[in-house]
């Protein structure tokens, strides 16, 4: 049972960028041994709610008391100190440091004032036994692990400095789903242990499953607090985007048979790829399941291009062939475009104007002779950006400026100026709130529609289910089970994932 | 078998250090096989004096490298104290003493104002050394306007030549006759100079908490930053360290040529070698990745490529031209691994 007595308190806590008002007048507190959810959009206020607990920012007015003394934090080595750990949705990692080395980075063991390796390996080993991690080397570079395996380090790391108030930025988002579980225990674990946990996802069914609080935040303001279960999902949603949302997925059309843009026959790569067979036809949605690290991504990378020495036939629109580079698969024929699955390295320059992000892709569409054509380029942009109701105050600032959503429209407006025939999207709505996710689902119809051939990958088994006409689920390298119609169903997804039969699963 | 793997991965981290290691290996044998004397003490002497004051200036170089900048006052601060130390090396041996540990100071702190005015000026840290080696190169005219100095004709003697001589030159160790010193008495006295500041001063600072951080910087800023890492006095840190080994440079320059010379063009051209030695020996450009111990095999190299043109009739004129080509072949070794990576996105990681 969580006490009552509050970790952290915040009153009348106001923070602006700019002129706009990122919070105001926020007043929240979080318990001991309480696992608390803060749900919102993105742009409520979320990030900058623990950015300031945590110390990377500091509030423009308002106090905040940690264990009822007042404090104030100008680095996030402060606030560690006092016990308050934040796992970043950016990881936090040093790419070139070993995994011992980054586990123990802020405090790492000493000897006469000199690093003890010897004892930060042992100290790293436990940390990471203690998450189930033993697969994870010490010794490794972070550079070489795959993103899911770094999630798990930053969380080891946060371990590592014995927090008392645990903040989980979208920790999960990553993870694979015995990694979630893992984290899943671990928090049940620090909770006994009267250790206080913040928990910012976008998952309903994860908040379900491990908060015993919830807070909503709007537009800024903290807009109510209450135990789990005395509001339904429904209502839910409702406080978070402050009107009834009506379907979450566009309706599906009518399965029938298309003429295939894309057909993989017997593709491999590496050990990653071990014989994928695949085909995406005209005006279809196209779904990847699986669990994470099965190829997807290596999949979608290979037909844009990116991968070397891939073996196996592939026809995008009658010609054989995968494309030589990702230049060469925007500008053939038939037009690959695809959204990557980081947006912040692989999706966007992230210090560049919204305006030039937008063209990066169709610069030739917008250019006379060598020359970038202004009254061409204006145009574009506007359309891209009304096309996607893109919410920005100029085309002209930093792209960085934009909330994770908005990022992310521009990543994906950017393909379509290049008018691609086929879209591969890797997990686009990760870390995106509810609102931008239903537009999203909206877009991937309409393209559609149009007679364009999307390849989804997600993470999220729901999104496959509401929005994908069939759906291929992955394992270990190839396609174990392919989906339709009504057949997309969880169980059978479940099932196919963990590469068992349906009966097995139920 | 659990060390063996170890052992095969730390190889394959540290790839372009031990190919490094290796091509010196093989041009430093060569040159011994080519030179008409064969391998003798006496030219393992000159070599080594010829190499510590780059192999310095490539330590120094190193240290601004791997937070992810460049500096390009190293050749002038080694100049800087070198006039410095042409003033002070004279009297008696305390005096030495003191003037040496005073020329070493006066790198530190130069290196150390580099590093506060990146940090706290916001200021590049290229355009920032651009202009403090200008100021440095401007105090060592004022210190010897023409070359010359005092330094003490013994401590040169003892310095640059073997342990031998540097016990006779002293009267230590029975004036070097004694039996325990034999093993060691052929060794140059400038090699034990530069394993002291590897094995006294690099590696320590390598395995404290501040020259982690360095790597960190260098490797990815904002994490270090939010992991709650002195990244701003790390970077003081650095261009401090950086300062004392090019005063290292200066300090021995002084030894051994028994003067100071403020020559513009000298500091140029061990700025310029020293980022040269500091790729060759596999650190990084980008920053995190690499060391000082890379970069002083990196400074061999080079001076190996230089020393064949003595013993090899080959035209002075045609020395720049080879020494680039060389230079430019050594480094696209490194490069030939990106022909192996498959998935190209890691190219940009």
């Amino acid at each position: 049972m969580p006490s009552d007595q509050p970790f952290i308190q915040l009153a009348g806590v106001t923070k602006s960028f700019q002129g706009i008002r990122a919070l105001e007048n926020v007043a929240f507190a979080c318990r001991k041994g309480s696992i608390h959810a803060i749900l919102g959009e993105n742009g409520a206020g979320k990030s900058t709610l623990i950015k300031i607990m945590s110390g990377v920012l500091a509030a423009d007015s308002g106090e905040m008391r940690v264990e009822g003394r007042p404090v104030r934090f100008s680095t996030p080595a402060e606030a560690a100190k006092t016990g308050i750990v934040c796992i970043f949705q950016e990881l936090s990692l040093v790419p070139d440091l070993s995994v011992a080395d980054n586990i123990m980075l802020a405090d790492p063991p000493k000897r006469f004032g000199m690093i003890d390796r010897r004892r930060q390996r042992r100290r790293a080993e436990e940390l990471l036994a203690r998450i189930r991690c033993e697969d994870i080397d010490p010794d490794a570079l972070v550079r070489q692990l795959s993103l899911s395996r770094r999630q798990m380090v930053e969380i080891a790391k946060a371990l590592g400095q014995e927090p008392r108030l645990l903040i989980l930025d979208e920790a999960t988002s990553a993870l694979t789903s015995r990694d979630v579980q893992t984290v899943y225990d671990l928090l049940a674990e620090l909770k006994e242990q009267d250790v206080a946990c913040l928990f910012i996802s976008h998952r309903m069914h994860e908040v379900e499953a491990l908060c015993d609080t919830l807070s909503v935040f709007r537009n800024g303001r903290h807009i109510e607090t209450f135990a789990k279960g005395e509001k339904s999902d429904r209502e839910i949603v409702h406080l978070m985007i402050g009107r009834d949302v009506e379907t979450q997925f566009p309706p599906r059309p009518e399965p029938r048979r298309r003429e295939p843009l894309l057909e993989v026959k017997n593709l491999r790569w590496e050990n990653r790829l071990k014989g994928i067979d695949l085909s995406v036809g005209r005006g279809e949605i196209v779904g990847l399941g699986g669990l994470d690290g099965q190829g997807q991504k290596e999949l979608l990378l290979a037909l844009f291009g990116v991968l070397r020495q891939v073996e196996g036939t592939v026809k995008v629109g009658g010609m054989e062939g995968v494309p030589a580079s990702p230049a060469a698969a925007r500008s053939a024929r038939t037009r690959i475009a695809l959204v990557p699955e980081d947006r912040k390295t692989e999706g966007l320059m992230l210090q560049l104007p919204i305006a030039d992000n937008l063209l990066a892709s169709a610069f030739a569409r917008v250019s006379s002779g060598p020359f970038i054509d202004r009254a061409k380029a204006e145009t574009a942009i506007s359309a891209a950006i009304e096309k996607l109701r893109i919410r920005l105050g100029s085309p002209r600032d930093i792209v960085a400026t934009l909330s994770g959503g908005n990022q992310q429209k521009v990543v994906i407006a950017k393909w379509l100026m290049v008018e691609p025939d086929l879209i591969l999207l890797n997990d686009p709505t990760r870390g995106i709130d509810v609102g931008t996710k239903q537009e999203i689902y909206r877009l991937m119809r309409d393209l559609a529609e149009e007679g364009k051939a999307v390849l989804f990958y997600s993470s999220d088994y729901a999104e496959l289910i509401g929005c994908c006409d069939r759906v291929s689920v992955m394992y270990d390298g190839r396609i174990v089970a392919e989906l339709e119609g009504e057949g997309i169903t969880e169980e059978a997804i479940v099932a196919a994932s963990l590469n068992i039969a349906p009966e097995a699963a139920a | 078998m659990r060390l063996a793997k170890r052992l095969h991965s730390a190889a394959l981290r540290n790839r372009a250090f031990l190919g490094a290691l290796l091509l010196f290996a093989v041009f430093y044998l060569v040159y011994h096989m080519l030179h008409p004397r064969g391998f003798s003490s006496a030219v393992l002497i000159q070599n080594t004096n010829e190499s510590v004051a780059i192999v310095f200036v490539a330590m120094a170089q190193t240290l601004p490298v791997l937070t992810g900048g460049l500096d390009l006052s190293v050749g002038a601060v080694m100049t800087l104290t070198n006039c410095i130390a042409s003033e002070l090396l004279t009297g008696t041996p305390a005096e030495m003493l003191f003037g040496a540990l005073l020329t070493l100071a006066c790198g530190a702190a130069f290196g150390c104002v580099n590093g506060l005015i990146v940090v706290y000026g916001r200021i590049q840290p290229i355009i920032t050394t651009l202009a403090t080696g200008a100021v440095a190169i401007g105090l060592a005219l004022l210190i010897r306007p023409r070359p010359g100095g005092e330094v003490d004709d013994d401590l040169s003697w003892a310095m640059t030549n073997t342990v031998f001589d540097f016990a006779e030159t002293y009267g230590l160790a029975e004036g070097g006759e004694a039996a325990w010193l034999q093993p060691f008495a052929a060794i140059p006295v400038p090699l034990l100079i530069v394993l002291a500041v590897v094995l006294f001063i690099w590696l320590p600072f390598r395995n404290t908490q501040m020259g982690r951080t360095v790597y960190a910087v260098g490797s990815a800023e904002g994490a270090a930053y939010m992991s709650g890492l002195p990244v701003e006095r790390a970077k003081i840190a650095a261009f401090t360290l950086a300062g004392l080994f090019a005063a290292c440079a200066g300090l021995y320059l002084a030894i051994q040529t028994s003067s100071g010379n403020a020559d513009v063009t000298q500091a140029g051209a061990y700025t310029l070698n020293s980022i040269a030695a500091v790729v060759l020996g596999g650190t990084s450009l980008y920053g995190g990745v690499g060391g000082a111990i890379g970069s002083l095999v990196g400074a061999l190299i080079l001076r190996v490529i230089s020393f064949y043109f003595r013993i090899l009739a080959i035209d002075p004129l045609l020395q720049p031209l080879i020494e680039g080509v060389v230079l430019l072949g050594a480094v696209s070794l490194g490069a030939l691994r990106t022909l192996r990576v498959k998935n190209r996105l890691e190219l940009f990681r």
